[in-house]
């Protein structure tokens, strides 16, 4: 997560992006982190559906699905929406 | 002069030598919102808009904030832009002043300048304009009707020149200038639209390293102002200060450029000195008050009394290393504000007048003169008094009273 910053002669004005927004990791936002109980989970997928950031991710490949702790900002609205509390968050 | 391009004199005041300056500098959008002492420039616009004199597409908002922010969408798409305002309404734009400064946009606008409430007051002093210093808009005050037409049409070579990119107030005092008849020297369209050219839009870098015009464009898609973090927000304002220091060389340039073609200049672009080679007393301020001052210090001259006039034309960019140069040798300096920093000691111009003289080896005395408030008239006489008051500092070696207000009833 640690890139070298550019210097001001570097970069374009206006704050045109100096790099791609996939590029920026907005996971270091977060303070709680959502940690999944996998005997709780029913793979209902509301989670997936109800992210804001679109951060948990359907894995067909694997038939469950996966955190992405480089953009999940740690609202929690996931472990309130689970109908089976199986998400908790912790610090 | 001899090479000039032909002229012809028109009758014109402040607002409408502002107004037939845009129409002849090829504007593409105008958007904006009638405020007195400026309405007369809006007016004048949309009359060549509904004549079919200019190609120009007009935008009636519902404020001064929509105005402002029409101006910036426009300009960022490489339109280029002119709008104008005054006192509530440009304190109304406060928050897309710095956007539009931020986006690097180089929209033109002619502030009548005027006094802000309370209590009510629709005349003339820079109030709206100083307390907006920091906005990171160029500041080009003139002193009459003809300087408004010359600088309304240099602020879109200055503000559009690849090396600066920002926005420029052009400030025309209210009433004694927006209002006032004059006869004035303008060129014929075709020089004019020669001379500001096609607005020119210089390459940015994008995040995947193509080289792409600095513009919004559909075909090729980029951000402009997003959000910037501690991480890199302060290296974009440290751009702008670096755009400010190169428009000190551009305003001279286009100054110098414009005197070829016109004529006309006014001073170096920056400070417009008079009489102050060999002077010993000197006063500093802004705007049309200067020609008052000029007159007064002709008196002077007659009567053998050495004084000399700093007319401080680019308030931003200050010319700090012009001023010092300018003020150097002289003995006492009166700077004059025609508006207030409540509690801090003094008007703007002085604090950063005197900011420039404390790292002189030697410096002039100097002191401050608050005037004019709200449109209160400034005679001769006045100014008279603040020449005397200077020789009387050069004899004392002395300042008795830092902060002075001229024509206030004690």
């Amino acid at each position: 997560m640690t890139q070298k910053e550019k210097s001001w002669k570097e970069i374009s004005p206006a704050g045109v992006c100096w790099k791609s927004s996939t590029e920026f990791l907005t996971g270091d936002w977060k303070t709680y982190k959502p940690i999944r109980d996998i005997e709780k989970c029913t793979k209902c997928l509301l989670c997936v559906i109800f992210c804001p950031d679109g951060a948990i991710h359907w894995k067909p490949e694997k038939g469950d699905i996966e955190f992405d702790y480089n953009f999940c900002k740690g609202c929690g609205i996931c472990a309130n929406e689970c109908p089976t509390k199986a998400i908790e968050m912790k610090l | 002069m001899k090479n000039v391009a032909k002229q012809e004199v028109l009758a014109l005041n402040g607002d409408e030598a502002a107004a037939y300056a845009a129409k002849q500098s090829d504007v593409d959008i105008v958007a904006a919102y009638p405020i007195t002492p400026q309405t007369i420039i809006v007016e004048k616009f949309s009359e060549y808009v509904a004549n079919g004199d200019v190609e120009t597409e007009f935008v009636c908002t519902e404020s001064e904030h929509s105005a402002l922010t029409a101006c910036l969408a426009a300009s960022v798409t490489g339109a280029r832009t002119f709008t104008a305002s005054a006192s509530a309404g440009l304190a109304l734009m406060h928050e897309m002043l710095f956007v539009t400064s931020g986006c690097r946009a180089p929209v033109v606008m002619a502030i009548a300048n005027r006094a802000l409430s309370a209590p009510l007051n629709i005349h003339g002093d820079h109030s709206d304009t100083m307390a907006e210093r920091d906005s990171g808009w160029i500041q080009i005050y003139v002193e009459n009707a003809q300087e408004v037409y010359d600088s309304v049409i240099q602020a879109f070579r200055i503000g559009e020149n690849a090396s600066v990119l920002l926005p420029v107030i052009v400030g025309l005092d209210g009433f004694t200038l927006s209002h006032s008849l004059e006869n004035v020297q303008v060129l014929s369209d075709d020089i004019v639209k020669k001379f500001v050219g096609t607005r020119q839009i210089p390459n940015v870098t994008t995040h995947e390293g193509k080289s792409v015009p600095f513009r919004l464009d559909p075909e090729k898609p980029m951000s402009m102002g997003p959000v910037a973090f501690p991480n890199y927000y302060f290296e974009f304002k440290r751009q702008q200060e670096e755009a400010m220091r190169n428009a000190l060389n551009v305003v001279q340039q286009v100054n110098a450029e414009y005197a070829q073609l016109t004529g006309r200049s006014y001073g170096d672009g920056l400070l417009d000195l008079y009489c102050l080679e060999d002077a010993e007393i000197a006063i500093a301020c802004l705007g049309s008050t200067a020609g008052t001052v000029k007159t007064v210090v002709d008196e002077l001259r007659e009567e053998g009394v050495k004084a000399g006039l700093l007319r401080i034309r680019t308030f931003r960019p200050f010319p700090v290393e012009e001023i010092a140069k300018a003020l150097g040798k002289v003995r006492a300096v009166a700077v004059m504000d025609k508006s207030m920093s409540f509690g801090g000691n003094g008007g703007p111009v002085f604090h950063e007048v005197r900011h420039v003289l404390y790292d002189l080896p030697t410096h002039p005395h100097i002191v401050n003169y608050v005037y004019g408030l709200g449109g209160r008239d400034t005679s001769p006489d006045q100014i008279r008094n603040i020449y005397r008051d200077l020789q009387k500092i050069v004899q004392a070696k002395r300042v008795e009273a830092l902060i002075n207000y001229v024509g206030l009833r004690e």
